[in-house]
């Protein structure tokens, strides 16, 4: 099974192609935001490079946020744009799963932290079982990192940090858990899409696809326009 | 020879729209989706709910635009979607499916001006119009008089300096209490009103025919609803309606009369989402007929952003060779002629 995995939703751009149990090809750029006009031309270039051929490809993996608004939609956009050409189905996977997916077979807590400004993370739980199969400990949300810590205290044992939310918050981290902190190591601290693509086949494999016209992002945040709206209408009312 | 189709996607501001285009001229098909209802409970458009919107709708909006069309994806020559101006979200869900469209499909890719799409509305319905030729723009972003020279040519003769006309539609719509969409809202509450109730300048430009300006005929407004609010006075928003739109209509109406006089223009095209605007039309359509000239302007349904404008602009740009790489990117300010 062949599958594009496509990665855009924080500072890293990121575009692959996967088949069955290894990369065919990859591509993935940690600088600058202009995924708008990096990531197309990124996926054109691997696809060439490795003389793909389209039409062999099974799916389109998106990682589906939480994440850059902006950067969500560039991605989801693409993907959309290409399950409708292709006429092939699209697979959500979301952001922080595919990043904690890098660390296969990791048995301590996983955790993902991207840096969500005014001093938030969005992050999620994740670890592996005795038999490789990674097990959601809790869906993504925006949080404080202080949140983040009470939970993983309250889990015990160590945990793996990955994400462009180290380097803000290591400080914190090291503070609060000591020995118990780790840190992944380059190649998996940040997105790739050859990882979105992996568990993407995964998912593919289980049936779980979305249509291209009903794959949308997961933002975990309402606008800041809805927010205030609904904080005046409650106000309103009070 | 074989019809050439354009598959257009347009999302600029707060319409998801795509349209298939044969040869710049026919269209086969004009979808749009219209976000009215949400913005209009913020009082205007929200960029980053309108970004939002055009995610969930664009697959459906293209999908149906090559249903209508009868064709496929296989059968399209040209993928064009505008890139700007506009708010940069916005464009960019359409430039990064159409892009993706484009290159799984192996179509040629070519972005397109949003104003530039304005004018070539024209082209859908006007078979004998060619370049060149005279064009007043008119929308909620943009007020522009400019020539149009060649197929995606222009010579701009005149801007405006401050807000664009629809912009300041919106701004007193909003002041005298009539929200969102101000352009349509003051166009109708204008028509029970007195255009020469309250008093407005006719903006103008010094050693500038041709510039606009009409952010202070706006201020004007303003300050009599304010003089009027602090006597306990209450003017009337059909009053104010009118006499502000009568206003912004003089001002341009005599700076495209102009325009045509000094160049020896025979023809006037009219074009941006303020020429659905009757009262407008009707002021260009007397002041045409009494020169002896001929005003052309798009339907109603060609006026509101739309994606056929698009795929006509899309086609002539293809025909000059305009071929856009996959890097292309929306640029929010984008200069007409760019």
């Amino acid at each position: 099974m062949k599958i594009i995995g496509i990665e855009s939703a924080a500072l890293v751009a990121s575009a692959a192609v996967v088949d069955g149990d290894a990369v065919l090809a990859e591509y993935t750029l940690n600088h600058k935001k202009t995924h708008s006009q990096t990531l197309l031309p990124m996926l054109d270039e691997s696809v060439r490079m490795a003389e793909g051929d389209l039409g062999t490809v099974d799916a389109i993996a998106v990682s589906g946020g939480p994440g850059s608004f902006t950067g969500l939609r560039i991605g989801s956009a693409t993907a959309k744009g290409l399950g409708l050409a292709l006429g092939k189905p699209l697979v959500h996977v979301p952001t922080t799963a595919a990043m904690a997916y890098g660390l296969y077979g990791c048995r301590d807590l996983i955790c993902p932290l991207m840096d969500a400004r005014r001093g938030q993370v969005y992050t999620g739980l994740y670890t592996f079982d005795g038999s490789g199969r990674m097990l959601t400990l809790r869906e993504p949300w925006a949080g404080d990192p202080e949140e983040v810590l009470e939970e993983i205290r309250a889990r015990g044992g160590k945990a793996v940090f990955l994400g462009d939310g180290v380097p803000v918050f290591r400080g914190r981290l090291e503070a609060a858990l000591g020995e118990d902190a780790l840190f992944a190591p380059p190649h998996v601290s940040r997105q790739r899409a050859s990882a979105v693509a992996a568990l993407g086949l995964v998912l593919l494999r289980e049936g779980k696809t979305v249509d291209a016209a009903e794959e949308r992002p997961e933002y975990l945040r309402v606008s800041q326009a809805e927010r205030e709206r609904s904080e005046r209408l409650r106000g309103g009312a009070g | 020879m074989a019809d050439t189709l354009v598959l257009a996607v347009e999302s600029s501001c707060d319409e998801t729209a795509a349209a298939v285009v044969a040869n710049g001229r026919t269209v086969l098909s004009n979808i749009i989706s219209s976000q009215i209802a949400l913005h209009t409970l913020y009082g205007g458009v929200v960029p980053e709910l309108a970004s939002r919107k055009h995610i969930e709708n664009i697959n459906p909006v293209i999908e149906a635009a090559l249903r209508e069309a009868g064709v496929s994806l296989a059968q399209i020559d040209v993928v064009a979607v505008t890139n700007g101006p506009g708010l940069v979200g916005a464009l960019l869900v359409g430039v990064a499916e159409a892009k993706a469209i484009a290159w799984a499909a192996g179509k040629p890719l070519v972005g397109v001006h949003h104003i530039e799409g304005h004018v070539c509305a024209n082209f859908l319905e006007h078979p004998e119009l060619e370049p060149p030729f005279l064009c007043l723009i008119v929308s909620g972003g943009h007020t522009h008089l400019a020539v149009m020279k060649d197929y995606g040519e222009f010579e701009i003769l005149g801007r405006t300096r401050d807000d664009a006309a629809g912009e300041a539609l919106d701004k007193v719509a909003r002041a005298v209490g009539l929200g969102y969409p101000g352009g349509p809202k003051i166009e109708k509450a204008a028509l029970s009103g007195r255009p020469d109730a309250i008093p407005v300048p006719r903006g103008k430009v010094d050693d500038h025919p041709y510039d606009f300006s009409f952010s202070g005929m706006k201020s004007a407004v303003l300050n009599e609803l304010n003089h009027a609010a602090m006597t306990g006075q209450t003017l009337s928003q059909a009053d104010v309606a009118a006499s502000f739109q009568q206003a912004v209509i003089d001002v341009l109406v005599s700076h495209a009369m102009r325009a045509a006089q000094d160049l020896g223009e025979k023809r006037l095209v009219l074009a941006g989402g303020v020429a659905a605007n009757k009262a407008l039309r009707a002021a260009l359509e007397q002041a045409c007929r009494s020169r002896g000239m001929t005003l052309y302007r798009p339907s109603p349904v060609y006026c509101t952003d739309n994606a056929a404008m698009i795929g006509s602009a899309g086609y002539y740009r293809w025909k000059k060779g305009r071929r856009d790489r996959w890097d292309l990117n929306a640029v929010p300010a984008l200069q007409l002629g760019e």
